[in-house]
């Protein structure tokens, strides 16, 4: 690729590349994320490649590779453009069957989607509910962009905001223009971008200024960063060049985890592009600026996403957090002014400057203005990517988008913000999606992940299973957090067990306050959440499981037994199926399940078509 | 100079001091662990936490670390932190009970109970020894290695360190190595002795051939009587 040696040389590239695209031949668009990947696109890839070859269609039907288009639940799929038909769970037959019928110009009515309550078939993917009530600002470019060809993304309208900034000239308006936007930060605390940019602008030049994006999305359940890194990279890279060209920075650096090997490869690949075009570098784009980004990779830690132990990891150091004040922003890497700003903030910033800051204030709310991606895992029908409007109701997005639960169970709670975070009971889910209506009711918004809990989900186990996550990943410098997480989580494995006392419930509420009051880092002030909120709106499963040694939902393995009912017709399925034989009978009569030899594993319950297995 | 106000005390500071330094020099006693004069301030015992700030926004920091700032509001024995630094006595005591220092504190605080499961380690990872090493003695022989509860103080993968010149400077400073003068029983973690002016040293029979070398305690000084 030729460098382009200024802003009129990209204009001309960006209008020749549109001019020569033809729309309306049909396009085979298979999206493959992490996700896509891991449920088999790369098979669908090589079929479709295979199939346009051998038949000479290449030139007849394009085929698009993507990221993730946030339908998870039903990778791989394929879409069908410009119709925009979509096509869940495809297998490896049914691939070449779609090719044959792009050739014709027909549609493959039988493997359409088929919506659950209506029961009829929708054929394009704008109108699946799914979508269609989602607000999809950023990851509609996912649909269309291929993550490793940057003229696609040039084609799409990429990087003209950033030449438009050039061009203007003027690194105040810029700040100006993302302080009127009313953008918040997206990595959890929700501090206003606009803010943090002019702080940094402030501090002195010269010496050294750096920008950050934090990529290392830690939160369990939580992968919006990672479909918006392999989907759309030079998004966020364009986003951090209009970030520095505001705020005079000078070296941009990605902090990626290590565990996302997509993002990564499509990172490297998408900074060479930008390097090779002249879009980052010495003398962007023929202009005085001159930035440069690196991206450095995470060695497996969570706490270095505290941005405090991600200045002390980029400066080679063990990620431990550190006092703050002073703030990044006046002494940061090397004690040199440093901002932090999540991936999916940076992905806001081309957004806003599309077309200006009222009209990115249009969605959302007042205070909260934008649109926010979560991550919607767990007990629900449709798990995935979703994003919505800031101020849209929980119930809209576990109900009308997420589907609704899984199973005969009704959904009781759900987790928001990670392990920082809280849950919110189903009687609450007319609240709000915005950074103060959580706080209030003691969840947080955070990164965005979203976790729906159903009657057999134990929140005490919950409580447990972030516990045990977060003594793992505390960095261990502050006493209170090392071994306050410790013992929460001794308590609460007592409790699940069945050895809990209401004077140890007492001791872990006294003891959740006094780590949130005294530790350092977010990590540690916020690790009591998980506890908190689940003792505030689950109070009653604490004092059964303490009062009676019963687990309501059925969980904790301590508390429960596993034995067969009346329903049994002595198929002898479970007895077959029991990893450490424990159930015994004659065919055709009751069989029991010996509870000494029971592991309480579930695999009877699961195998079981006549619902005999109860558990107690 | 930041004027700045301490239990209701105007006071003016000089900028860059912490509030540790300050309220100690008008008298106000604050307890420290993981602190020492001479090293740097590191924050890991969370023991000299003050409340600063006012209403909703009031919180607890550090006070070893945290520098004087202009029109600050600081109280350094309020209810929150007195309730703070009795749970972090109790977590203490239930993780290091052999620790003269940990036991006095918890005696100077009046926490009698420890309501966990009793543990002996013996090392809080205070990382005095650390700080000692490499900021007095010249030599980053030790250092933490390994995070939560795996995290430990050692040599680079507890190889024989050539940076080590045998000081036993890490010992000396060491507030989990001071032994309490009598030894600790298995089923009475808590000595209790600077409270209740009963230790348990004094009914031990061969006492005098206990070697103490720690700072006298109260026992001690009946003793002698």
């Amino acid at each position: 690729m030729e460098k382009l040696k200024s802003i009129i040389d990209f204009k001309r590239l960006q209008e020749r590349l549109i001019a020569d695209r033809d729309l309306t031949i049909p396009t085979l668009v298979i999206p493959a994320g992490t996700c896509g990947q891991a449920s088999g696109a790369n098979d669908l890839i090589r079929i479709a490649k295979r199939e346009l070859l051998s038949k000479k269609l290449t030139e007849k039907i394009h085929l698009r590779i993507t990221g993730c288009h946030g339908f998870c639940e039903m990778e791989p799929s394929v879409v069908v453009e410009p119709r925009g038909t979509f096509y869940p769970k495809v297998g490896l037959k049914e691939m070449s069957q779609i090719v044959e019928a792009i050739e014709k110009g027909k549609v493959l009515e039988g493997l359409l989607w088929v919506d659950g309550e209506t029961k009829k078939t929708i054929e394009k993917k704008d109108d699946i509910p799914f979508f269609r009530d989602q607000v999809r600002t950023i990851l509609v470019r996912n649909d269309k962009i291929d993550p490793i060809h940057i003229y696609n993304y040039i084609e799409n309208g990429g990087y003209s905001a950033m030449a438009r900034i050039l061009e203007k000239g003027n690194p105040e308006w810029v700040m100006e223009e993302v302080k009127t936007s009313g953008l918040r930060g997206r990595g959890g605390a929700g501090f206003p971008t606009g803010l943090k940019w002019e702080m940094l602008a402030r501090q002195p030049n010269g010496n050294g200024k750096f920008i950050i994006c934090n990529a290392d999305e830690g939160d369990p359940g939580a992968y919006m960063d990672r479909s918006v890194l392999e989907g759309n990279p030079h998004s966020i890279i364009e986003g951090i060049i209009i970030g520095a060209y505001a705020t005079g920075a000078i070296e941009g650096i990605i902090y990626v985890r290590n565990e996302y090997p997509l993002a990564i490869k499509h990172l490297v690949i998408a900074l060479r592009q930008a390097r090779e075009l002249g879009l980052l570098g010495k003398y962007i784009l023929g202009t005085e600026f001159t930035f440069d980004i690196h991206l450095m990779r995470g060695a497996g830690a969570f706490v270095c996403g505290e941005e405090t132990a991600l200045i002390r990891s980029i400066e080679g150091k063990m990620g431990e957090p550190r006092q703050r004040p002073p703030f990044p922003v006046q002494k940061g890497i090397d004690g040199k002014p440093t901002a932090i700003n999540n991936v999916e903030t940076w992905a806001n910033i081309p957004i806003i400057f599309e077309n200006g800051a009222e009209d990115f204030k249009r969605t959302g709310t007042k205070t909260n203005s934008g649109t926010k991606i979560f991550s919607l895992v767990g007990k629900v029908k449709h798990t995935g990517l979703v994003e919505v409007p800031m101020g849209a109701t929980l119930h809209k997005i576990v109900y009308d988008i997420g589907g609704g639960p899984v199973g005969e169970a009704k959904i009781k709670a759900v987790q928001t913000g990670g392990p920082s975070g809280g849950c919110i009971p189903a009687n609450l889910f007319d609240l709000t999606i915005d950074y103060e209506s959580l706080t209030q009711a003691g969840a947080i918004m955070g990164s965005g992940g979203m976790i729906v809990m159903d009657e057999q989900t134990c929140m005490v186990d919950i409580a447990k299973y972030f516990m045990n996550f977060l003594k793992g990943e505390s960095c261990g410098k502050c006493f209170t957090c090392r071994k306050g997480t410790q013992r929460m989580y001794e308590i609460l494995d007592g409790i699940t067990r069945g050895e809990g006392t209401l004077e140890s419930l007492d001791l872990l509420e006294e003891l959740a306050i006094t780590v949130k009051d005294t530790t350092l880092c977010g990590l540690g002030q916020t690790a009591p959440n998980p506890v908190l909120s689940t003792l505030r709106y689950f109070r009653n499963e604490y004092l059964e499981h303490i009062k009676h040694k019963r687990c309501p939902a059925g969980v904790c393995k301590e508390l429960i037994t596993y034995s067969i009912n009346k329903n049994c017709t002595g198929c002898q399925l479970c007895l077959r199926t029991c990893p450490s034989e424990a159930i015994t009978g004659k065919k055709k009569d009751l069989q029991v399940i010996d509870p000494e030899k029971c592991i309480k594993c579930g695999a009877c319950k699961n195998i079981c078509k006549f619902s005999a297995i109860d558990i107690l | 100079m930041v004027s700045l106000n301490i239990n209701g005390l105007e006071i003016s500071a000089e900028e860059g001091t912490t509030l540790l330094e300050v309220s100690r020099f008008y008298g106000f006693p604050i307890p420290t662990l993981c602190h020492m004069d001479g090293l740097s301030p590191y924050g890991a015992c969370r023991l000299c936490v003050v409340e600063i700030g006012e209403g909703a926004k009031a919180k607890l920091v550090t006070s070893c670390t945290y520098p004087v700032g202009e029109g600050l509001k600081v109280r350094t024995a309020s209810s929150r932190v007195i309730k703070a630094r009795k749970m972090i006595l109790e977590l203490l005591l239930a993780s290091c009970p052999q620790s003269k220092t940990i036991q006095d504190l918890a005696s100077a605080y009046e926490v009698r109970k420890q309501r966990f499961k009793q543990e002996y380690e013996d090392c809080i990872l205070c990382g005095r020894c650390v700080r000692m090493c490499e900021e007095q003695m010249m030599a980053k022989a030790i250092g933490f290695r390994s995070r939560g509860e795996n995290r430990s103080i050692g040599t680079p993968f507890d190889t024989q360190s050539e940076d080590c010149r045998r000081c036993g400077a890490c010992i000396y400073i060491c507030p989990a190595c001071q032994l309490r003068c009598t030894y600790t029983e298995r089923e009475r973690p808590i000595c209790g002795g600077c409270a209740n002016l009963s230790p348990p040293c004094l009914e031990k029979e061969g006492f005098e051939d206990m070697m103490c070398y720690m700072t006298p305690c109260v026992a001690c000084e009946i003793k002698k009587d």
